[in-house]
C-alpha cells in the first residue's frame, strides 16, 4: 500500500509526518534540529529517499542537511553560499544602493532527475546549484543580471522563495522573489528574464505595471500543463496560459485576494487552492474563519471549504511555502498554520481534519507520496 | 590542549558534549583556536564566523578568564590560563527575546 510522508518544517525544528494510504493514523516524528528554525525540508523526485533540509539561526547562520534514508539520519552538507564575482548592490528600503549579503536559505528544489543536484533558492535573492549533494554550491547569477540592482526588499526580506522545474521543457525553469516578480529561465538558469506583464501592483510600486518589482508570494503549476502557471501575489491571484509571458487575473469572487500560498491539485490541473488572508496589514482570515478556496476552472470561481477547519476565533496565517498535495488516487492536501497546526484533507479539500495542533509555527509543508 | 565550551546548538550540530579540546600548533590565539575548531569541526564553518569575511557572527561572544575577548582583533594572544588549558575558552551565544 502506498505512504505518505509530510515534511514539515517550523520555526522550532523539522517534523516528519507519516501515514499510510488510508491517510487516518499519523506518526510524528521530530523536532529534527530541534531549536534551529527549518526553512524547508524536501524530497527528491528522483530517490525519495534523499531528502534536503535548510537549517537556520539568527546566531549561528545557515546549514543545510541532507538524509539518505528518508528522514531517519541525517548529516550537514555545505553551507557555503557564495555569490559569484562582485554581486554589486541592490535597492535597499530608503531607495539608496545596498551590497547583496547572504542571509538564509528559503528553499531547496532537488533535480527532477538527480538526487545530487539540488537549488537553493536564498536572501538576499539569488539561486545557488549543487551538483554535489549539497556538498558545494554555486551561484546562477544570470538571474541577478535581470535588473537585480532595481530588486528592493519587502517586509519579510528579499527572499527568493519559490522554484519549479518544468518537467516537459528540461532547461526550463521559473522562480519567484519577494518584491522583485517572477522570472524565467530557457536555457537552464544561465539567463533569466523577468516575466511580470499582466501584474499590476498600484499600493506597492510607483509604475503599478513595471517590469520588476511586483510582490509575488508564490507560483505553482501541474507537471502535465507546465505552461500554465498560477500565482497568489500581495494582492490578485493570478493567471498565466504562456509560461509567464502574460498574467491574467483571476481572484473571482474570493472574500480576499490577499495571501501566500496557491497549489494545484494532483490529477486535476484546472484545480487550484489558496487560503484567502484579510490583508497585507492583517495577517489572518478574514472574520476568524480558516477556509481554503478552491477553483475546479483555473480561477474566477471559487468555493469556500470549511467542513474540519476552525470557523470561529481563528487567527493564524498560512506561509507561502506551507501548503502541498499528495498524488495519491483521490488527491490529499495539506497546509500548516502560524499556529503549529498541520491540516490534511484526504477527498481534495472537501473535508479537512488536524493531523497535529501544537507544533511551532509552521514555516512549509511538503508531500512525498511513497510507493 | 586549548579547552573550548560550545553553545549548546553547536554542541548539538558537533555531536559533542560537554567541553572540546583542540590543539594548536605556533601562537595561540583566538583566530587560531577557530582554526583548529575548524579543521577537527568542519561543520562549524560559517556557524561562528562569517565564510568570507572571518569576522565573528554578530550574536555570538567570546569569554576568557571572566573577560570578554569579543571586540579584540582575532590575531589577540589568548590569555595565559586558556593557552595552557587551565581555563576554558567560552563561545556565548547571545541571550534575546523577552
Amino acid at each position: 500500500m502506498s505512504s505518505v510522508q509530510l515534511l514539515v518544517g517550523t520555526r522550532k525544528g523539522a517534523f516528519v509526518l507519516t501515514a499510510d494510504g488510508k491517510r487516518e493514523k499519523w506518526d510524528v516524528s521530530g523536532p529534527h534540529f530541534a531549536g534551529w528554525e527549518i526553512y524547508h525540508v524536501k524530497g527528491s523526485p528522483a530517490d525519495p529517499n534523499r531528502l534536503y533540509a535548510s537549517q537556520s539561526s539568527g546566531w549561528f547562520g545557515q546549514v543545510v542537511q541532507r538524509s539518505n534514508d528518508g528522514g531517519k539520519t541525517w548529516e550537514p552538507v555545505g553551507n557555503k553560499f557564495t555569490y559569484d564575482g562582485n554581486p554589486g548592490t541592490h535597492k535597499w528600503y530608503d531607495g539608496t544602493q545596498h551590497p547583496w549579503e547572504f542571509k538564509r536559505v528559503w528553499h531547496l528544489e532537488p533535480s527532477l532527475k538527480d538526487p545530487d543536484t539540488v537549488y537553493a533558492g536564498v536572501e538576499d535573492a539569488a539561486i545557488f546549484r549543487s551538483t554535489d549533494g549539497g556538498q558545494n554550491w554555486h551561484e546562477l547569477p544570470g538571474l541577478r543580471g535581470a535588473k537585480g540592482n532595481l530588486w528592493q526588499p519587502g517586509a519579510g526580506g528579499m527572499c527568493l522563495h519559490t522554484i519549479l522545474l518544468d518537467p516537459q521543457h528540461e532547461n526550463r525553469m521559473y522562480i519567484a522573489i519577494s518584491a522583485a516578480g517572477a522570472f524565467r529561465s530557457d536555457d537552464g538558469g544561465s539567463t533569466f528574464r523577468p516575466i511580470n506583464k499582466g501584474l499590476k501592483s498600484p499600493y506597492e510600486l510607483p509604475d503599478p505595471t513595471a517590469e520588476v518589482g511586483h510582490c509575488v508570494h508564490r507560483i505553482a503549476l501541474h507537471p502535465s500543463k507546465p505552461d500554465v502557471l498560477y500565482m497568489q501575489k500581495h494582492w490578485d491571484v493570478m493567471r498565466s496560459d504562456n509560461s509567464g509571458d502574460l498574467w491574467t487575473e483571476v481572484s473571482g469572487n474570493l472574500p480576499t485576494d490577499f495571501g501566500f500560498p496557491i497549489d494545484v491539485h494532483a490529477h486535476e490541473p484546472e484545480t487550484i487552492y489558496v487560503v484567502p488572508i484579510t490583508s497585507d496589514s492583517l495577517h489572518y482570515p478574514p472574520e476568524g474563519k480558516l477556509r481554503v478556496y478552491r477553483s475546479k476552472s483555473g480561477g474566477n470561481e471559487w468555493e469556500a471549504l470549511t467542513k474540519g477547519l476552525p470557523q470561529s476565533d481563528c487567527y493564524v496565517n498560512v506561509l507561502r511555502d506551507a501548503m502541498a498535495v499528495d498524488s495519491l488516487d483521490e488527491c490529499g492536501i495539506y497546509f500548516g498554520t502560524t499556529g503549529g497546526q498541520v491540516y490534511g484533507s484526504r477527498d481534495a479539500g472537501d473535508n479537512w481534519a488536524p493531523i497535529v495542533r501544537d507544533l511551532p509555527g509552521v514555516l512549509s509543508v511538503e508531500v512525498q507520496t511513497l510507493p | 590542549m586549548i579547552r573550548v565550551i560550545l553553545p549548546a546548538h553547536l554542541r548539538t550540530l558537533t555531536k559533542v558534549s560537554g567541553e572540546v579540546a583542540v590543539d594548536i600548533a605556533g601562537v595561540p590565539t583566538f583566530a587560531s583556536v577557530l582554526n583548529a575548531l575548524e579543521a577537527k569541526y568542519p561543520v562549524l564553518r560559517g556557524t561562528i564566523r562569517d565564510h568570507l569575511t572571518q569576522e565573528r557572527r554578530p550574536f555570538l561572544r567570546f569569554f576568557a578568564c571572566q573577560e570578554d575577548y569579543s571586540l579584540e582583533p582575532p590575531e589577540t594572544l589568548l590569555p595565559k590560563a586558556v593557552a595552557n588549558g587551565e581555563e576554558p575558552l567560552l563561545i556565548v551565544g547571545a541571550m534575546a527575546g523577552g
